[in-house]
């Protein structure tokens, strides 16, 4: 039996409540998220409007759940987009070695100079501020950080005497990389993926709410905060609620990532 | 006993907190002051748990779950925590096992050895200078005054295992505790290490307390020894006694474990031989900094050896002697810089294929040289992958078959390697590189990570292998006593250069070169006698 | 030690020269011609055409990029498509107002921090080290912008202690200057308390766990000297790595709290110029950023032997 956490618990739980959401929110909302209601504008959170609804009477709640779906889906496909192009970088850079290591090597700690959400900001500024724009502004931002530590893996992994023993066998080089290398990179490949699932999350949020992210009406916890900014005093919940979505996504995120860190790092393992 | 009781272990007992198992059970012995006793077991024995609880540091985790421990009549286990620092240190030293790792890499030597003077001495601050100075001098630091100023990261293992004596010694404590305080160092330096270690707790009537697997190492310096088994003590008694008669079952297991000398066999050694390398010399290229380039290293200065047909070649030297190297070379590991190796009398390069089938390799380290995320039947039939003329069916029996062979058939194929005891890893990696029977076997340091009863069954296996099979097999080790129970014929090597060679027995009764002699003198030759017991007698005393 | 140093200068070249080539490859792939933006809607093709010549636009990729590079070591940074203020002026200016923020928040956030992660280590599994491993988690979780609305609300609207939005340099006037860095930088040193702690609790435990703690105990110091004479020295080289680190990334990543407060710094600098197409401007601010990363990362390095020697001899 695998033992199960509190971190882990707790982490995956609030993780599973976010997915759920996103996909209830595909089908079901309580109110139409883009409905307007002028006889209902700042209405406070109540039995109508469990969450309040905007300076244009939309329902927050449903919002949320739309907000939710652009969040996971936008998590998503950076996550995939930077464990795709990051562990190829690294998997080749670990395993050349020489110049070609020292040049994608050089490339990549240059990238990595940019801290993440400036890289972002100035790849917006190519491709346009929409949700396939931080898609690829954020996975490019991100794939050097993968790229380094699937390296880092590789080029320990290198040392292990399981890897000559493959050599003296007589494997092949792809072979040896794809069977014995690769699988034993996905551990901290799953970790930091986890991270970046909220990194993701937090620079989407962060972007829209400066303005360049996912232009309105299209709710995303990030514009609605920000769209909630003015109203802060008379309607404190249309700035809170969202951040409270994002904050606990984070969490869940973080302590699912620990609960993992804990699971996959050999270091860790046979301490307990 | 000799002398009055300095330290007294009654009935200790320590249990592991979150469950209670209890790892060390009902312990009892004695030292008497300025007497050297040995506790000797296998890792999991709790002997260095016990040792730990004497100076009440035990890990978080393990608590204490009866008995009484007394130095000089006083209560450790009750002490408060001050009356405990004063006695750490000040009364009772503590060497372990791992230079690298015992001191602080970010303290110069000369901070950490003043640390414990002002605590425990009220001397000044010149005096403490001259007695650091003192000390250093004494375990042979040749520029004391330079090693003041220094950083751990200076000074090669066996200095900082010098110095962490100098540190512990130089607060002249009644009782040493030493934690296998040689078992990370050199054959050679080893020796002079324990030798150092002895002369100085002898001049200072410093009481001993020396911990170690290394049975024939702790015969050699205790009158009295404590052998554990799984925490509890299963034998004690003076040296003597215990070697020509031992009474318990595990200490006639230990003892008959240790490696002992084979009847010589006779091999044709007219036909090609199997594997001759010749004139290999290794370089590694010098890093290329900005503002220097250093120049190449010379790893192997043209060697040649040559492997017969059904021969066990032994390769033994010190690190940095260039065995490893050569090994690796041999196996295609690393690319020679010149030289050629031949394998059935034509170069191997003419063949790739058909030496990469023949020649395999036991590496040392079964926590690193089996893929963690592999079943070990998957692991033995990975190696079968490329073997022509064999089909899957084929295969899968083929790694059944090899694995029942070394002792691990049943439901063991499923399992994974973290599932298994280093033992029996080994064996995994035994089972890998004969799964192909190949023609030439290397084996690097195949059981220096094994506990002492482990490494005589993985050695049995071994030759028991060896001679079905008939493989040919370069045994690269720094342990003689291995060697001594599996060559055939043995080369000593010394920085990058075989000084040298010859068949098993001239070499160990008729060493020829210093450097033979020296590492012969750090092991015992065996007497087995009919109660099950040992005479052990050291060779060519340096 | 000369060496170490010189070599480390050296490293940090080809990154200059990489990061370099990178914002003005960025800069060239922003769609648009920089010349018709320049001039506006009205501009007839041949002004465009000349305007083109006079930018260097009609030259090859790489002779604009030795030119480019040429004009950014002689500090000609170009001029503001909007303001037509000198970049470097203006982005160095508002650069200032980024980095007094950043840094007292980093600096403020380590002085808690680092003693909160140390401890925790020392008593791993305790209450104490639950709790503080638990707020640091909940704290590293909280999204900066809503974090500092909160506190916006609370100590500056509903309270009304302190100014809520825009700010004055403390070098005009020291006592309101002071007042309006307090919300900004609570809300950052709250953030990275989180990261910090974590941090330091997790290079310590490792460190814990070496002989050479074993060996101090053994020796019959006391836990505090073992713990902050022998731990925390060796412990401390991977925070300052990331208290490094940090300090970079939020150089970057100040713009939504300069917009949460309405400051005027370099975060909200580059946000208002990528609204406005102002790429004299971005690409400074990218360039700076960058650099001052590059700097930062260089300075932590060069000071890391004095928590470590052994990387000198490496």
């Amino acid at each position: 039996m695998r033992k199960l956490t509190f971190n882990g618990v707790i982490g995956g739980g609030l993780i599973a409540a976010l997915v759920i959401t996103a996909l209830i929110g595909v089908f079901w909302t309580p109110y139409d998220p883009s409905a307007l209601g002028f006889t209902s504008r700042l209405a406070a959170p109540g039995a109508a409007h469990w969450l309040g609804t905007d300076e244009f009477g939309r329902d927050v709640a449903s919002r949320l759940m739309i907000g939710a779906r652009a969040s996971v889906w936008i998590g998503c496909l950076t996550v995939a987009f930077a464990v795709v192009f990051g562990t190829l970088i690294g998997l080749v850079s670990g395993y050349a070695r020489g110049w070609v290591d020292g040049v994608i090597m050089a490339v990549n700690n240059a990238l990595l100079a940019f801290p993440g959400i400036l890289l972002a900001l100035g790849l917006l500024a190519v491709f346009g501020a929409n949700q396939y724009g931080i898609i690829f502004a954020l996975g490019i931002a991100y794939t050097p950080s993968m790229a380094r530590v699937v390296r880092g893996a590789v080029l320990s992994l290198r040392e292990r005497e399981f890897i000559e023993a493959s050599r003296v066998m007589g494997n092949g080089e792809i072979y040896t990389m794809l069977r014995h290398i690769l699988p034993n990179c996905l551990a901290p490949i799953t970790v930091l993926a986890t991270s970046m699932f909220g990194w993701a999350i937090l620079s989407e949020s962060a972007l829209s709410f400066l303005g360049l992210g996912v232009p309105p009406p299209a709710p995303t916890w990030g514009n609605m905060l920000a769209a909630g900014r003015p109203f802060i005093e008379q309607a404190v919940w249309l700035g809170f609620f969202p951040g409270l979505c994002i904050a606990l996504t984070l969490l869940g995120i973080n302590l699912l990532g620990d609960a993992l860190r804990d699971k996959l790092d050999p270091r860790m393992r046979g301490l307990k | 006993m000799t002398g009055s009781s300095l330290l007294s272990v009654r009935d200790l007992s320590l249990a592991v907190a979150h469950n209670g198992n209890q790892v060390v059970k009902n312990v009892s012995f004695d030292v008497g002051a300025g007497e050297i006793v040995g506790i000797v077991g296998e890792s999991g024995s709790g002997k260095t748990l016990a040792t730990r609880a004497i100076i009440g540091l035990i890990p978080p985790a393990v608590r204490h779950a009866g008995g009484t421990i007394s130095y000089r009549g006083r209560d450790v286990l009750s002490m408060k925590d001050r009356d405990l620092r004063q006695l750490r240190g000040g009364e009772i030293g503590v060497v372990f096992q791992e230079p690298m790792t015992s001191l602080n890499p970010s303290m110069t030597i000369g901070r950490q050895l003043e640390e414990g003077l002002i605590l425990h001495t009220k001397k000044s601050a010149d005096e403490r200078r001259a007695a650091i100075l003192d000390m250093l001098k004494r375990v042979g630091l040749r520029e004391p005054e330079r090693a003041l100023a220094a950083y751990p990261h200076e000074f090669s293992g066996g200095m900082r295992q010098r110095i962490m004596l100098a540190s512990v010694m130089l607060l002249k404590p009644a009782l040493l505790i030493a934690d296998e305080p040689t078992t990370a160092l050199d054959a050679v330096v080893q020796r002079d290490v324990m030798e150092l270690m002895v002369e100085l707790t002898k001049a200072e009537g410093t009481a001993v307390l020396l911990i170690s697997h290394d049975l024939p190492m702790v015969a050699r310096y205790t009158n009295r020894f404590v052998v554990m088994e799984k925490g509890v003590i299963v034998e004690q008694g003076t040296t003597e006694d215990i070697l020509s008669a031992p009474e318990h079952p595990y200490t006639r297991k230990l003892l008959s474990s240790l490696p002992f000398r084979a009847a010589p066999r006779k091999l044709d050694m007219s036909r090609t031989p199997m594997v001759s390398a010749r004139n290999i010399v290794v370089e590694y290229p010098g890093r290329k900094g900005l503002f220097r380039k250093q120049a190449p290293k010379r790893a192997l200065h043209g060697v040649s050896v040559d492997i017969h047909v059904g021969e066990v070649v032994a390769l033994v030297g010190g690190s940095g002697s260039g065995k490893t190297t050569l090994g690796r070379t041999i196996a295609g590991l690393v690319q020679q810089t010149e030289g050629e190796i031949l394998f059935q009398g034509r170069e191997r390069s003419a063949d790739w294929r058909d030496y990469r089938l023949n020649c395999q390799m036991v590496f040392q380290d079964p926590y690193s040289s089996l893929d963690p995320r592999m079943t070990i039947q998957a692991l033995v039939e990975e190696a079968l992958r490329l073997v022509p003329d064999l089909d899957g069916a084929a295969k899968r029996k083929r790694a059944l078959e090899t694995l029942e062979e070394v002792g691990l058939g049943g439901d063991f194929s499923s399992r994974y390697p973290h599932e298994l005891s280093g033992g029996q890893r080994q064996r995994v990696a035994i089972a890998r590189a004969i799964a192909r029977r190949p023609k030439f076997l290397i084996a690097d340091e195949p059981v220096s990570a094994l506990d002492v009863t482990v490494r005589a069954q993985v050695l049995e296996l071994f030759s028991d292998l060896q001679k079905r099979y008939g493989f040919s097999c370069l045994f690269i080790s720094h342990d003689l006593g291995v060697v001594e129970q599996v060559a055939d014929r043995v080369i000593v090597m010394q920085d990058g250069r075989i000084v040298e060679q010859g068949d098993r027995d001239r070499i160990f009764d008729q060493p020829q070169e210093a450097y033979t002699r020296k590492l012969l003198s750090a092991i015992p030759a065996l007497d087995l006698n009919q109660t099950g017991g040992v005479t052990l007698k050291w060779r060519l005393e340096a | 030690m000369i060496k170490f140093i010189l070599n480390r200068l050296v490293m940090a070249i080809p990154t200059i020269v990489i990061v370099s080539i990178a914002v003005f490859t960025l800069i060239r792939l922003i769609p648009g011609d920089p010349a018709a933006l320049m001039l506006g809607d009205m501009a007839e093709p041949q002004q465009i055409a000349e305007m083109r010549s006079v930018l260097g636009l009609d030259r090859s990729i790489p002779e604009q990029f030795v030119i480019w590079a040429g004009n950014i070591l002689s500090g000609d940074f170009g001029r503001s498509i909007v303001t037509d203020e000198p970049v470097l002026h203006l982005v160095l200016s508002r650069f200032m107002v980024s980095a007094e923020i950043v840094v007292i928040a980093v600096f403020l956030a380590s002085l808690i921090a680092v003693p909160a992660g140390v401890i925790a280590a020392w008593r791993q599994n305790s209450l104490t080290d639950l709790a503080l491993v638990g707020t640091a988690t909940v704290l590293l979780s909280i999204p900066t912008f809503w974090l500092g609305l909160l506190l916006l609300l609370a100590f500056g609207l509903k309270l009304g202690w302190l100014p809520v939005l825009g700010y004055v340099p403390i070098s005009e006037n020291w006592t309101a200057g002071l007042l309006y860095l307090v919300l900004p930088v609570m809300t950052l040193v709250i953030h990275e308390m989180g990261v910090i702690i974590r941090m330091a609790r997790a290079s310590t435990l490792e460190v814990l766990r070496l002989d050479y703690i074993t060996h101090a105990r053994a020796k019959g110091l006391s836990e505090s000297a073992v713990l902050w004479k022998h731990a925390f020295k060796n412990a401390f080289g991977p925070t300052w790595t990331m208290i490094g680190l940090i300090l970079g990334n939020l150089l970057g990543g100040i713009a939504v709290i300069e917009t949460v407060f309405t400051i005027p710094g370099l975060g909200r600098l580059m946000v208002d110029s990528i609204f406005q197409r102002d790429y004299p401007v971005i690409q400074g601010c990218l360039l700076l950023v960058a650099f001052s990363y590059v700097v930062v990362n260089l300075v932590v390095d060069l000071l890391y032997p004095l928590f470590d020697p052994r990387v000198v001899a490496e």
